[in-house]
């Protein structure tokens, strides 16, 4: 099966073939997928069906043990080698993850810094931006997620939502051509949802890039061009979400959507 | 004359005389004493951090260099390596330590013997805690860090160092009040720190139970001041956003059992 869409030179992002073992377990087992410029993919899938292990590749968080992923069109993590790929040194690789926004599930906001640093830290040690100008950009992003008058709060006086916002402000600050979220709302408490949802929904209206590993299909109908659905290391279908919803092609999908609906 | 070890014996008058008024030579001894805890202890923790961050390396050589040195030296006792540094070296003809002028101090080589085996031990048991510390650092802060595009130079830097440093202090603190104490053994190769100036005092009086008293009690009184010292640093370190129990000074001193839970709470953190 070759889930390709219509992906050009133009791609953000181009995965082929690619395959990661944890010892004998392959969990991905030749995933390949592209991404064109102002797309929004969601990832969805039983746990431990691959697909937070995919996204983790995706900016080299994973090492892949088969397949390349180029992301604008060079490989992240790895360069081509006798014949086969050599890993980069990190230094290399953390230059190629600097557009590369994560979001992780359980936020890892720096306990250490206020909102404000967590989100200027970036810019300040990894681009070398002045500080001042660095934090006046933090202060608009707090500003984009809501949170204007957080600045100077420690994470630890932060609920979930807030910490998640300004996780996303964090990944913003990088001015990051694909963002990466990894099941973005899974930690938080239901009520906080909602507010984490409508950061995402703000971004996808201004027309970046994303790939989101989520269970919220509400976000997922209403936000993404394009469902895919994982299932045992494999892509088992993809398509509009709309017509994927309604009308599955695959089992597998049928009855992961099934658990969903039930559970939610 | 009466049996020794009566308690009519002791001379008070000696003894607070000792205590409240020391002579200078018991006085240089306590400032050797200070000195030499305070250069090793630093040294002992930036070699301790570089041993800590030779084992996180990259480099397998380096790991093992590392994991080498900290099984040598925790693996031998202080005393042993205190007479091979100063006395062994010499009489082997590899390295005779001399005294050496800085300015218009004399650094005096056997002191120079002393602080460079106390920070070289020291180093790898601070070269544990750092590890410890790093290693109880949640992977997300590294792997968030490196989603920024951070080298690993920077994570350590900017993101896991600064965390660590919060969690090493207690121990940190541990290892100062050890040290302090420890310094006693350069008596072994003939240092005038406090304890060997108060065994000299006490061949020239006999006074060993008073003299050896005064000591004791100058012992206490530095890691007496040093506990508050490490009081007032966990206060300043401590994030502003969480309530963080601070043991009282009486925890810190005697381990009191009622304020178990708070120290057991704080040593989770």
């Amino acid at each position: 099966m070759d889930p390709i869409t219509n992906a050009g030179p133009s791609a953000v992002l181009s995965a082929r073939g690619v395959v990661k073992r944890f010892g004998d377990l392959a969990v991905l087992n030749g995933v390949s997928m592209d991404v064109r410029p102002r797309e929004v993919v969601v990832m969805i899938g039983p746990s431990g069906s691959g697909k937070t292990t995919f996204l983790r590749c995706l900016n080299h968080l994973e090492r892949i043990d088969e397949g390349t992923i180029l992301v604008h069109g060079s490989p992240v993590g790895y360069r081509p080698g006798p014949g086969r790929p050599v890993e980069e040194r990190p230094k290399v690789v953390a230059k190629r993850r600097r557009n590369i926004g994560f979001v992780f599930q359980r936020f890892n906001l720096f306990p250490h810094l206020t909102a404000l640093e967590n989100v200027a830290v970036g810019p300040v040690k990894v681009l070398g931006a002045p500080k001042t100008a660095a934090q006046e950009q933090a202060r608009d992003l707090l500003a984009r997620v809501g949170l204007a008058d957080k600045a100077t709060a420690r994470p630890s006086a932060l609920s979930g939502g807030q910490q998640q916002r300004v996780a996303i402000a964090r990944a913003l600050a990088m001015k990051p051509e694909l963002m990466l979220f990894d099941e973005p709302t899974s930690a938080l408490d239901p009520e906080m949802v909602g507010e984490v949802i409508a950061v995402m929904k703000d971004l996808v209206a201004d027309g970046m890039t994303m790939i989101v590993v989520t269970h919220e299909m509400g976000f997922a109908r209403s936000a993404a061009d394009r469902l895919v659905v994982f299932d045992q290391g494999v892509i088992v279908e993809e398509g509009p979400p709309d017509k994927l919803v309604s009308d599955p092609e695959h089992d597998r999908t049928r009855a992961f959507l099934r658990r969903i609906n039930e559970s939610g | 004359m009466t049996s020794p070890g009566s308690a009519t014996d002791f001379d008070w008058a000696f003894f607070w005389h000792y205590l409240f008024s020391p002579s200078s030579t018991f006085l240089d001894g306590l400032w050797r004493t200070v000195y030499i805890s305070v250069v090793a202890q630093l040294l002992g923790v930036l070699l301790g951090l570089l041993l800590a961050l030779a084992q996180r390396s990259r480099f397998a050589p380096l790991r093992w260099a590392g994991r080498g040195y900290v099984w040598l030296i925790r693996g031998t006792p202080l005393l042993v390596q205190l007479v091979v540094v100063y006395n062994g070296l010499a009489a082997a003809g590899v390295y005779r330590f001399a005294d050496v002028q800085l300015g218009g101090l004399v650094l005096l080589g056997v002191v120079q013997a002393a602080i460079l085996t106390l920070a070289a031990n020291e180093g790898a048991y601070m070269a544990e805690i750092f590890r410890a510390a790093l290693d109880a650092i949640d992977r997300g802060q590294a792997e968030a860090a490196q989603a920024l595009g951070m080298t690993p130079a920077t994570t350590m830097r900017v993101i896991l160092l600064p965390q660590a440093l919060r969690i090493i202090i207690p121990p940190l603190g541990n290892e100062f009040n050890l040290m302090m104490k420890t310094t006693s053994l350069l008596s072994v190769i003939g240092l005038q720190e406090m304890f060997q100036t108060a065994q000299s005092i006490n061949s020239a009086t006999f006074k060993t139970f008073e003299i050896f008293l005064v000591a004791a009690c100058y012992y206490l009184a530095l890691t007496t001041i040093w506990s508050f010292i490490q009081r007032f640093i966990e206060r300043k370190l401590a994030d502003p956003g969480h309530v963080v129990a601070t043991p009282s000074l009486r925890t810190r001193l005697v381990g009191s059992s009622r304020d178990r839970n708070t120290l057991a709470g704080k040593g989770a953190n």
